[in-house]
């Protein structure tokens, strides 16, 4: 089992290392720092331009190889490089991905939540009026693109806070950088900014997960394990969450495992609409504002957590399976 | 056990002593397009405390739905009525949480899927303890003791560590033992045995119907047993039920029932079981057509398409299920009276075809073609553990030096339970490449010698294959005529030839040229697996090898395939290996035999010397094992039961690898033993063209000799 | 009273009901496809999902000539004009007519989930069905590249991509089909490998079948329900990336239109001009909604067990 375990470690630290390096290299030729000179009044002189552009290991004119092998080098002695502003990528990275993980933590668990429970309570009513309400709400849900549910509810909140005649629910930024007060009032000024966040991403994250759920017991539901419980003289009640939800519960959990690892690779939409700084807001950021390294440094990040995520996910099959538990 | 004495001078009478009373018991399932399935058309009978009744049906008869609904685990949109009563209180209409009272307590069900009818995430010892605690209160800990001592009583070594494993660490015939387990936890009054066989080798099945006799030595329950094989109830049930398309047709002691049948149907299962006690290669009774479908029935008696005594009375009336003689025995047939008093028996009532002899088969063996030969085939492959962490874990011996040769026109029947490696030899045969170790000779070419694709697909002409599922062994979404021309195409035959020979083949398997362009959906099994057959003989091979090609099937269409097998074998002098789990088929249709057990073989030679006088003790526990559809020798036979279950290939025992559970080695004294510890014995001759590898081989007789005469019994 | 058993019945349909040599002689039994369609059309849903398609295309494509408004030509005499007679869903702040950009934007929309699902499902397929069935090495190296496009955030590398194929629609349905066709070809894949021992492909096989040949022949047609279902949620993932994409500024760059950019323009002004919001993000949900509905109408379709009344 060593050796496997190395031997997939290995497997993924170059899958790891190709991903990067593409996205680095695409980047790389693609995007044009050069940008950020055009228009300055007055001009800024090109050898300037290219002392400030060769400082930060981002100029057009060094071939493309040399940049990337100087960013390796860097990289190697954990220096992710810099970006344009002159702020170093790695510190920023870690800031942000604190600020994502804060913002995903609570959605994710609540959506993991009403997921699993209204697919199994919609199978176990399969065919009857809540299965269908509910199995056509999450296709509604999922028919909808975020960013059209992030902003009609900004409008529903808007709407709410005209009705009510003050500031009920706040859907831009992380926090108040005005307010006063102590503890509680910052606690719960966060947790204000938090709502409409967090109900998009619950609903988006319950409304795939519920069908998902709905399915997985819908196949336990006709097994021949749980018309055994029930010859045994169990309950309908108890052979169904006993027996059958526990068994489908192995599929989604894993569904489930996934997206709570990546918790710190942001929400792009979300994030974006409602004015946070996390990872998904850096990501369009890096591209828009032609960041070679931030966008590297986003993909390593986004490949790492993948990675640790279905590593994860294996674990949580083996704790909740035996049948796949190293025998 | 009850001894047929007994059972003829029971009387029955509309009982006190009824544990069970199902009175016109009717279930129709609803579906698509309000079409209904009338699974169950009015059954009634009753059970007597502690009596065994066996059930007897081919798929689709009903027997296992009207079981079903005595647990009251139909869907809820069946429609059931009629009237169950256990034990005076009746079932239909219960409310859930009554019912559930009942169920596992007074009322028993053991399911037939052992590999997916326990939860997979809970331990065995759990899942007893938990059908103990839904009904008593008795404490965790008294719990787990009494389930240590229920997984005992069935016959699991180490209960007390194996209570903790997790079902799929349970081979199917342990798991089976632990559903028995729990069935028996309250001391049920009525326990139900659904079809216990149709997962499980013979052995494991021949283990299973010892424990469920110890269970109802232990219980004193009554028992249902369903079943399609007639063989299994015969030395086991009090009285038999056949059943026919949702109808009770024939009701009676298991003597009236085996020896005097009053109804075809019974008649036609009885002559279609091929026989152990049947000597030599011989015909069988086929059962033409198949079983009605239950959403449009024919009006009048359902069998009447199939049954060669059908008159005209029969298209216009279902005949009831009336007394025969006496009120024991009845049957639902307009024409049990005319049968009764001609004293037709089955061969009476069908015909039994010719069979033919091909002309190779007149010349002596040895100067025969050889069509296959093998000698010393090795396969061994990597045993992986685990599904997320992988890692070898050792290798599986699967087959570890196999010889044997097929003549032309010869059949070789190879047999052993599951894992003992058959699979493996026929798929290493049927790759043509060389082998780890050995050789692989078709039609006189060694398989070491083919070195291309081009050489390889040459030989394939002359060696072809039939698989066990005439389900998946045609592509759904091709024609049947399209299937029958892939062979052909591939082999670059052209058009013209080509159609013309699907209308031969289609000819020659009793089919209809007109079948060409229909799905395979459209087919019944046993109309599927004659597609798969004429498939096989398209190119014209030398060679066929047979898959279990009629395990799949319902016992009553089995025989029209064999057969067809063994007609085909005749017209074209073909060569079959084939290979099954089921001595009495191979009984039938086999002229040698070789026995596989953990990838060798250990006895081998022509079948009427091999099952006359089996001299490994594999050989004889296997023949014992196979049951008889004769009550009298059923009650009377010694059969010997294997202990445990097949070791792993992967780590078979030393010496002789079937010590560990060898019946003969536990009567040798320590000296003798260590011969069998020590060295694999060689195959010792036992008679022309009989050998065995056991180091003490000696032959017993196992099998009850065919009666002269049949005995006929009547109530009086 | 107890667990619906869907198997129980199938049990009691399939060997009596198709199994019956009555059925053979007497009735045929309707071809597979019919009974799809039969299924398919009992769903009120899937049908409600057709409808609303063939609608919505119908709109796009056709009703976009109804107005007299073309989608690039602004009404200098109605800025940011509620809808009415003659600017059907209104006017944006430069007088563009909203009714001919929300169509124009669909086209687009509408065509680039078709291609690029054609695309990923064709590819899925291929790769999928190939490393199942040939195994060993080519499995290992098609797998890994899989698992090498699944771990590239491929909406970055769009979005990075995004200036070279300034409104190139080839180039554009290339990549957003190059980044979703991986988890489609790990179940082709899966299900290959189960297909592979399937009877009537050993068959095959043993009578000299080459293995491309099987994998066209028996392998892809009884994958056919799959990939179907498959190429319609990769229309609305398409869709959605495309949409996502835009909405970003990284996919149909302007002067082009795309729901997603007439959706990001409209974002700012979502409370105080709501049509500009609601019909385009209303028109992009009712197709997605309408390719949702029609996948999973056909899953029930083809797997009965988890669907509709037997």
């Amino acid at each position: 089992m060593g050796k496997y375990l190395v031997r997939r470690l290995i497997n993924y630290v170059v899958l790891v290392f190709i991903a990067t390096s593409l996205a680095y290299l695409l980047a790389a030729v693609s995007l044009n720092p050069r940008e950020h000179f055009q228009g300055r009044n007055p001009p800024v002189p090109v050898t300037t331009q290219d002392r400030i552009l060769s400082a930060y290991n981002i100029n057009d004119k060094t071939p493309v190889l040399d940049r990337y092998g100087h960013w390796l080098d860097d990289l190697v002695h954990g220096n992710l490089g810099r970006d344009f502003d002159g702020g170093y990528v790695g510190a920023n990275l870690s800031r942000r991905m604190w600020v994502s993980g804060q913002l995903l933590l609570i959605g994710t668990i609540l959506g993991g939540l009403v997921g699993v429970g209204a697919g199994a309570w919609a199978a176990v009513r399969h065919k009857r009026v809540a299965d269908y309400s509910l199995t056509q709400g999450a296709f509604f849900i999922l028919s909808c693109p975020t960013f059209v549910i992030a902003i009609l509810l900004q409008v529903g909140a808007t709407r709410l806070n005209d009705a009510v005649g003050h500031r009920l629910i706040s859907f831009s930024g992380q926090s108040d950088p005005a307010l006063q007060g102590g503890f509680f009032s910052h606690l719960g000024d966060r947790l204000d900014h938090l709502i409409l966040p967090t109900i998009t991403l619950m609903l988006v994250g319950a409304a795939g997960l519920m069908l998902y759920q709905r399915a997985a017991m819908l196949d336990v539901l006709g097994s021949d394990y749980v018309r055994t419980a029930r010859a045994k003289g169990l309950r309908r009640r108890t052979a169904l969450t006993k027996h059958a939800l526990r068994t489908a519960l192995i599929p989604s959990m894993t569904i489930f495992t996934f997206s709570f690892a990546t918790i710190f690779v942001g929400a792009i939409f979300t994030e974006v609409i409602f004015g946070w700084h996390g990872m998904g807001e850096w990501f369009v950021q890096t591209i828009q504002g032609n960041d070679t390294n931030g966008v590297a440094a986003v993909t390593a990040v986004t490949a790492v957590l993948i990675l640790i995520a279905s590593f994860l996910q294996d674990i949580i099959v083996a704790l909740l399976d035996p049948r796949v538990r190293v025998g | 056990m009850t001894t047929a004495a007994e059972v003829r001078t029971r009387e029955p009478q509309p009982d006190e002593s009824a544990i069970l009373v199902v009175d016109d018991l009717h279930v129709t399932f609803p579906t698509l397009g309000g079409t209904k399935v009338r699974a169950v058309r009015g059954l009634s009978y009753q059970l007597r405390r502690g009596e065994a009744l066996g059930i007897v049906g081919e798929s689709g008869s009903g027997k296992s739905v009207s079981s079903l609904a005595m647990m009251g685990l139909l869907p809820r949109t069946t429609q059931i009525s009629g009237s169950i009563r256990l034990d005076g209180k009746e079932l239909i209409g219960m409310h859930d949480r009554e019912a559930s009272e009942l169920r596992g307590k007074k009322i028993s069900m053991i399911f037939q899927e052992p590999l997916s009818a326990l939860t997979p995430v809970y331990t065995v010892g759990a899942q007893v303890v938990e059908a103990l605690r839904v009904h008593t209160d008795l404490s965790k800990e008294r719990a787990q003791a009494r389930a240590v001592e229920l997984l005992d009583l069935v016959g699991i070594p180490n209960p007390r560590e194996r209570a903790k494993a997790f079902p799929h660490e349970f081979s199917g015939g342990m798991r089976q033992r632990v559903m028995i387990a729990m069935a028996i936890a309250n001391d049920p009054d009525v326990l139900i045995a659904d079809e216990q066989s149709t997962a499980l080798d013979v052995n494991i099945h021949a283990q299973i119907l010892e424990v469920l006799q110890t269970a109802r030595r232990e219980t004193g329950a009554a028992v249902i047993m369903i079943t399609h094989d007639l063989g299994v109830v015969a030395g086991l049930a009090d009285r038999v039920l056949v059943m026919y398309a949702g109808r009770p047709v024939e009701l009676g002691t298991t003597d009236e029932v085996y020896y005097a049948p009053r109804m075809p149907y019974t008649m036609g299962l009885l002559g279609s079981i091929p026989r152990l006690d049947a000597s030599g290669r011989s015909a069988l009774v086929p059962i033409e057509g198949s079983p009605p479908s239950l959403a449009n029935l024919p009006s009048g008696c359902p069998f009447r398409p199939r049954c060669p005594l059908a008159i005209d009375i029969c298209a216009e009336e279902e005949p009831p299920l009336e007394s025969v003689r006496g009120a024991s025995h009845r049957a639902a047939c307009h024409r049990k009276e005319e049968i009764e008093t001609n004293g037709w028996s089955v061969g009476d009532v069908f015909p039994v075809p010719e069979l033919g002899i091909a002309p190779v088969e007149r010349l002596p063996r040895e100067q025969r073609p050889v069509a296959l030969a093998v000698e010393g085939l090795v396969k061994h492959y990597p045993l992986m553990k685990g599904v997320v962490f992988k890692r070898r874990v050792g290798t599986v011996q699967a087959v570890d030096g196999v010889d044997f040769d097929i003549r032309e026109g010869e059949t070789l029947g190879l047999v052993g339970e599951s894992g003992c490696g058959k699979t493996t030899t026929l798929l290493q045969i049927l790759e043509l490449v060389k082998p780890q170790a050995g050789t692989i000779q078709v039609a006189g070419k060694d398989t070491n010698d083919l070195h291309n694709a081009h050489a390889r697909k040459a030989l394939r002409r002359d060696l072809q294959v039939v698989f066990q599922d005439p389900q998946a062994s045609l592509d759904p979404r091709l024609p049947v005529g399209d299937v029958l021309a892939e062979p052909m195409r591939t082999h670059g035959y052209d058009r013209k030839h080509i159609d013309a020979r699907i209308k031969e083949l289609l000819g020659l398997v009793g089919l209809e040229a007109g079948h060409a362009g229909r799905y395979p959906q459209e087919f019944s099994g046993g109309q599927r697996q004659r597609v798969g057959i004429a498939r096989a003989l398209a190119l014209e091979p030398k060679l066929v090898v047979l898959d279990e090609p009629v395990s799949a099937l319902d016992v009553s269409i089995r025989a029209g395939v064999i057969n067809l097998l063994m007609q085909l074998r005749a017209e074209l002098s073909l060569s079959y290996l084939f290979v099954a789990h089921d001595l009495s088929v191979v009984r039938v249709i086999a002229d040698r035999v070789a026995v596989m057990y953990l990838g060798r073989i250990v006895e081998i030679g022509v079948v009427d010397s091999v099952y006359a006088s089996p001299s490994h003790p594999y050989t004889q526990a296997l023949l014992s094992a196979i049951p008889i559809p004769d009550p009298d020798k059923e009650r009377t036979r010694e059969r010997i039961v294997l202990q445990g279950d097949l070791p792993s290939p992967a780590d078979p025992p030393s010496g002789c690898r079937f010590r560990t559970r060898c019946q003969r080695f536990l009567t040798l004294t320590e000296g003798e033993k260590q011969l069998c510890i020590d060295r694999y014995p060689p195959l010792i001759p036992m008679g022309p063209d009989h050998s065995a590898a056991c180091h003490y081989a000696e032959p017993v007789a196992v099998i009850p000799e065919q009666s002269k005469e049949r005995k006929r019994r009547r109530s009086t | 009273m107890t667990v619906p058993s869907q198997e129980l019945i199938g049990t009691v349909t399939a060997e009596s009901g198709i199994d019956g040599t009555a059925m053979l002689d007497e009735t045929r039994v309707p071809s597979r496809g019919r009974i799809i369609m039969r299924r398919f059309v009992k769903q009120k849903s899937a049908v409600f999902g057709l409808v609303l398609l063939v609608i919505l295309v119908f709109m796009a494509y056709v009703g976009i000539h109804f107005t007299k408004w073309g989608y690039a030509q602004p009404d200098y005499n109605s800025f940011a004009v509620t809808p009415n007679g003659s600017h059907w869903f209104g006017t944006d702040a430069a007088g563009g007519d909203l009714y001919a950009m929300t169509m124009r934007g669909a086209q687009k929309s509408i065509l680039i989930g078709l291609l690029v699902a054609v695309l990923a499902t064709g590819l899925a397929a291929i790769v999928g069905a190939s490393a199942g069935y040939f195994g060993k090495w080519v499995d290992g190296v098609l797998m890994w590249i899989v698992s090498l496009l699944l771990i590239i955030p491929g909406f970055l590398i769009i979005a990075i991509l995004s200036p070279h194929f300034h409104n190139n629609l080839p180039l554009f349905v290339f990549f957003l089909g190059m980044f979703i066709w991986q988890i489609t070809a790990r179940i082709v894949r899966g299900q290959t490998l189960s297909l592979r021992e399937r009877e009537y492909v050993l068959a095959a096989k043993y009578m000299g079948v080459s293995g491309g040949r099987i994998i066209v022949r028996h392998i892809l047609p009884n994958l056919a329900s799959l990939l179907f279902i498959d190429a319609t949620v990769n229309v609305s993932t398409a869709v959605l990336t495309e949409t996502g994409l835009s909405f970003f500024g990284f996919g149909v760059q302007p002067p082009d239109i795309s729901l997603g950019t007439l959706i990001q323009a409209a974002q700012t002004s979502a409370t105080t001009q709501p049509w500009l919001f609601l019909f385009p993000a209303g028109f992009l949900v009712l197709l997605l909604l309408a390719v949702n509905l029609i996948g999973q109408g056909l899953r029930d379709a083809f797997d009965p067990s988890t669907g509709i009344a037997v």
